[in-house]
């Protein structure tokens, strides 16, 4: 296969990675939304920890862009 | 490459271009100022100005006072929830930090390209964020051989760690704690330079479809430009975010240092 054809076809492979973090961000918040509707009285509390679940969910797909972008500029 | 035959090179916008003294060298290093300087001078001076509007300590306070003052109780509610009574200390560093980041993001997303300015966010370098990631690291371990010596190192051993897992735990630890000041500062990195990416191919959708003709334009550019007016408040909301995720998770960190575990 062409170098150049291979690059491209592994950023869009790591494209995936980017859906895959949509939804470990939408479990994150999901979860959240479900239990703070049983218990809104916690919820307040909880508001940090939701952000870090959120931030960790988050880097691995961009990680996934971090991939793509040097593969198509870098490599 | 893909990104030359395009019209609209979506990578421009992040082009580093000297404005004043190209030419000067410092042993060996190029010290121009930049439009990355520019940006984060007009940051520094729109952050001086808010925060001169509000520090006029009025017993009533006034709106700008009290949108000055929600902020720093934000930052003040945030250390004292994750770290305790004496993360009051650590208030000026978190809410310069913050408030550094939030006005970058958001200075960089002013529809500046109107008037003929070229806006640009430098939070979308590693260089910028690498930097402030590496103050906040560097901030945790001073303050974490300072206030604890070599006990430091029992933030690698969790409480109740059985002997035999103490060999496979500690690098595990030390490399989760090595890698921090990497995924900080590329959080941010990312997130602004994605978002920005993403406004900009939507734009060459919109200039493209309708430079090939009006059936395009109304198919692709309309709906293109009808998902950028969503997307531009998506960025708003990220911008905002991940200000707020720097100065959490900073926290967080300064936690770890100054209460072990």
């Amino acid at each position: 296969m062409d170098m150049e054809a291979a690059k491209l076809i592994g950023a869009g492979l790591a494209a995936i990675g980017a859906g895959m973090a949509a939804i470990g961000v939408g479990n994150v918040f999901g979860s959240f939304l479900e239990s703070a509707l049983r218990n809104p009285g916690a919820a307040d509390g909880q508001q940090g920890r939701l952000f870090i679940g959120f931030a960790a969910a988050e880097l691995l797909g961009l990680l996934a862009f971090v991939v793509a972008m040097i593969l198509i500029f870098v490599a | 490459m893909a990104a030359e035959t395009a019209k609209v090179d979506p990578m421009h916008q992040f082009t580093i271009e000297p404005l004043l003294g190209a030419n000067m060298d410092v042993a060996g290093f190029n010290i121009a100022f930049t439009n990355s300087a520019l940006w984060m001078l007009i940051t520094a001076v729109v952050l001086w100005i808010f925060m001169l509007g509000g520090m006029k300590r009025e017993l009533v306070p006034g709106r700008w006072q009290m949108t000055v003052e929600t902020f720093t109780g934000f930052i003040d509610d945030m250390l004292e929830a994750n770290v305790g009574k004496e993360g009051r200390k650590y208030v000026p560093y978190i809410f310069s930090l913050f408030m550094f980041i939030l006005f970058a993001n958001l200075l960089g997303l002013l529809p500046l390209g109107i008037v003929g300015l070229h806006p640009f966010t430098f939070t979308s370098h590693f260089t910028v964020t690498g930097v402030l990631a590496i103050i906040s690291f560097s901030i945790v371990l001073i303050v974490g051989f300072w206030k604890h010596g070599f006990h430091f190192f029992s933030l690698f051993v969790p409480h109740g760690t059985p002997l035999p897992m103490i060999p496979v735990i500690f690098p595990i630890e030390l490399i989760s704690f090595l890698v921090r000041p990497f995924s900080l500062g590329l959080r941010l990195f990312v997130a602004m330079m994605a978002g920005h990416v993403l406004l900009e191919v939507l734009s060459s959708f919109v200039i493209d479809g309708w430079n090939a003709g009006a059936g395009f334009g109304l198919l692709v550019g309309v709906p293109s430009f009808l998902l950028m007016i969503g997307i531009c408040a998506l960025e708003i909301l990220v911008a905002a975010i991940q200000a707020y995720v720097f100065a959490l998770l900073s926290s967080l960190y300064i936690n770890d240092a100054e209460n072990l575990h």
